[in-house]
């Protein structure tokens, strides 16, 4: 099976390098805006920042330091709990919109009063610049003033400081990103649903199945690709997630709400200008690990499927 | 026709004016852009100076820009400046901070303009850089870095004020007892958290008198230093006694403010600049304001850490140096300064040879003058007195004063914070 495409794949580079020899169906030329945008803006850089990783950099001038600054970077004592940060706020968003977005997707896809004012009001919020969402929950979400606690207050609940408790800030925040992102969830898991042949349902119906039997046993496994790029979307998007956190929290209170994001950016702040270089450099890497594992593993099955 | 006579005789004037700026050909005006922090007490000095500066100069038009204060406008600061982006004028720390900018290759240098022998001369060093040439004037009165209290509390319970660490924490034990709030602390801008650090210097140096020249060195530590740790340590007995307001994890300086002011709580570690917000927005509440120092351990040295004021500097980018440099000129001139007492009123002794301040100060403000008055009662920040500053210490001292970390590996991971700067500073010894 692996051997024929490889073979198909050999004979269609073949074909494709034949015909370019006989003349590409664009000048080459054709071809220099896109490499030029892509030296300047994309591989330059890259080449500069590998360089300036190996410095101490003060914008002016640049002192080769050899990897001092990787060394220091793995002893910033605030990266261990950045990294555990960042898996927990990935993990944890990433799950929450898989759950909440399928059960939403399921409601709306019912026959529901208003479906579409329902539909368009759980989009919206995706809609939304994410330093506003930010800021408006820094306002909701304060500690004696804030609407959330004088709502609990009401029903007699004293609410904790959502943002400024260590313990909560990270979900806190992980939860204002749910949120805000569900509607992209939804959206995907709604296209899954109805792209599900009714005759499934039909046949189920026919063998007596409940409702639940049909979720279990048709809807969720066929959602299982709309499951797949949702995890994978709100996986990245949480792991590179940098906006939210610093609207809301900048990382604190102190360091305890600290993702790699927000701590590469705080050496930036500072002025250690290559050391933050150096943390966008290991930020690259892991990203790398995580994500080349992960395409190669989905590719696979796309595949077998 | 009237209208056009009008309009004749104002470019007639317009261009007499410009005679005076160059080529006949220059603007009619000429708009300086001024980045001041968004602080309201400091950009109430800016619209005081903008505006008294304004009716002195009418071919010159100041553009007030503001910025975010602590780590945030650092990073704005030290960005436009290595860009070329920066406006004509900018306000900024004086001191270690000033250390940060590489001064030589982004300002004008100020030394030899005529205004500097308006400047009192311990002002000068703080900003002037490795080269030994001077960059900046002093823009705000000096300030001490303290306990801001509510006299009101105070006389309500009969308390004195406490001449050490021991009384101070005796006063607020009866505070909480009454019922009140002992200590403001406003996370919610975490620069407002350093003041148990960095304004306790005055007990460092009178235990340890070379600190500062060791810590430059690289040979004192925070963290064996016991005089050093104390300011962590006070941060976090203050937390652990239960003192604090219930928001101070989120309350903004200006909630600090208010809360001091109309006596919803009774301390607030500050700088005394702060004394000028009051002014503004608490006015009838100002005299019930008093000033002391930190309290160290021993009655008999109890002194104020001073603090050199921010300064204003002309970023070298400027297309307009002249009119820059006069603006500058008018800012450190007795015009200067009665323009800062207009908007906020006296908030502290002047850096400029001929201010006075007037005869009715506000209560803190009598408070705080005595400290300088006589010898020996005043230390400067560590800030003035080394480059280094480690940047992450406004997130260590919010760990500490709330309960996250402790005193005492909080100060460890603030001195691997100082080895930082002082590597990026390239200062020898810390290879």
């Amino acid at each position: 099976m692996s051997d024929a495409i490889t073979a198909g794949g050999v004979t269609a580079g073949r074909t494709v390098a034949r015909r370019a020899r006989r003349g590409a169906s664009y000048p080459n030329w054709f071809y220099l805006p896109a490499a030029i945008v892509f030296g300047v803006l994309f591989l330059l850089p890259t080449i500069a920042s590998l360089f300036f990783s190996l410095t101490r950099w003060t914008l002016f001038e640049a002192n080769f330091i050899g990897l001092a600054n990787f060394i220091q970077f793995f002893r910033e004592p605030f990266l261990v709990q950045g990294l555990i940060n960042t898996l927990i706020y990935g993990v944890v968003t990433s799950g929450l919109k898989v759950i909440i977005g399928m059960l939403l997707a399921l409601l709306l896809t019912s026959d529901i009063i208003g479906r579409g004012y329902l539909r368009a009001v759980v989009f919206f919020p995706v809609l939304v610049s994410t330093v506003g969402v930010g800021i408006a929950f820094v306002a909701l979400m304060h500690p004696t003033q804030g609407m959330i606690n004088e709502t609990l207050a009401m029903v007699g609940i004293k609410g904790p400081a959502w943002l400024t408790d260590p313990r909560f800030a990270l979900y806190s925040v992980a939860l204002v990103d749910v949120w805000k992102g569900v509607g992209l969830a939804t959206v995907i898991y709604m296209a899954g649903i109805v792209s599900i042949p009714q005759d499934y349902f039909e046949a189920a119906r026919i063998d007596g199945a409940t409702a639940w039997q049909n979720f279990w046993a048709i809807t969720l496994p066929l959602l299982k690709p709309a499951t797949v790029t949702v995890i994978i979307l709100s996986l990245i998007g949480g792991l590179r997630s940098f906006d939210l956190i610093w609207a809301m929290t900048r990382g604190g209170p102190g360091f305890t709400s600290d993702v790699i994001a927000s701590v590469i950016y705080k050496q930036y702040q500072a002025g250690f200008y290559g050391l933050s270089t150096a943390g966008n450099v290991v930020l690259f890497v892991l990203v790398a690990l995580i994500i080349v594992p992960l395409s190669m593993f989905l590719n696979r099955n796309e595949v077998e499927r | 026709m009237a209208l056009s006579m009008t309009r004749r005789a104002l470019l007639a004037a317009t261009a007499l004016l410009s005679v005076g700026f160059g080529p006949a050909f220059a603007q009619d005006t000429v708009t300086l852009t001024y980045l001041v922090d968004d602080n309201p007490t400091n950009v109430a000095t800016s619209e005081a100076l903008k505006a008294a500066f304004e009716a002195e100069n009418p071919g010159i038009k100041i553009e007030i820009e503001t910025r975010p204060g602590g780590g945030e406008g650092d990073n704005i600061i030290k960005t436009r400046l290595a860009t070329g982006e920066m406006t004509d004028v900018f306000r900024y720390n004086a001191g270690s901070l000033f250390q940060a900018l590489n001064a030589p290759q982004t300002m004008l240098d100020l030394t030899d303009e005529p205004f500097q022998a308006n400047i009192i001369d311990s002002f000068k060093p703080v900003v002037t850089a490795t080269d030994g040439r001077i960059y900046g004037v002093p823009e705000e009165a000096a300030m001490g870095g303290g306990i801001l209290y509510n006299k009101k509390i105070y006389a309500e319970l009969g308390l004195t004020v406490p001449k050490t660490w021991a009384e101070f924490m005796a006063n607020n034990e009866k505070i909480k007892a009454a019922g009140k709030t002992a200590v403001i602390q406003t996370f919610g801008d975490t620069w407002t958290s350093q003041l148990f650090v960095l304004g306790d210097f005055f007990n460092v140096q009178a235990a340890v008198p070379t600190f500062a020249a060791d810590y430059t060195a690289g040979k004192a530590k925070y963290a064996s230093t016991p005089a050093a740790m104390a300011g962590f340590q006070k941060g976090e007995d203050v937390f652990k006694a239960g003192f604090l307001n219930e928001d101070f994890g989120s309350a903004l300086f200006a909630d600090g403010v208010r809360m001091v002011a109309t006596g919803e709580g009774a301390h607030y570690p500050m700088l005394t600049f702060a004394i000028g917000g009051i002014a503004q927005d608490y006015a009838e509440n100002l005299p019930d304001v008093g000033f002391f120092a930190i309290p160290g351990d021993d009655a008999a040295k109890n002194g104020l850490t001073v603090w050199m004021p921010a300064a204003t500097y002309i970023s070298k980018t400027t297309a307009h140096p002249e009119e820059a440099k006069k603006f500058v000129a008018f800012i450190a001139s007795t015009k200067g300064c009665d323009a800062r007492s207009s908007a906020n009123g006296a908030t502290g002794p002047y850096l400029i040879k001929g201010c006075e301040l007037p005869a009715d100060v506000p209560a803190a403000v009598a408070d705080l003058l005595p400290y300088f008055q006589q010898d020996g009662l005043t230390a400067p920040a560590l800030e003035f007195l080394s480059p280094i500053k480690g940047p992450a210490l406004e997130q260590i001292t919010v760990e500490v004063g709330s309960g996250i970390r402790s005193a005492a590996d909080a100060a460890a991971l603030y001195d691997e914070d100082v080895k930082k700067q002082a590597q990026q500073l390239g200062l020898p010894g810390w290879d």
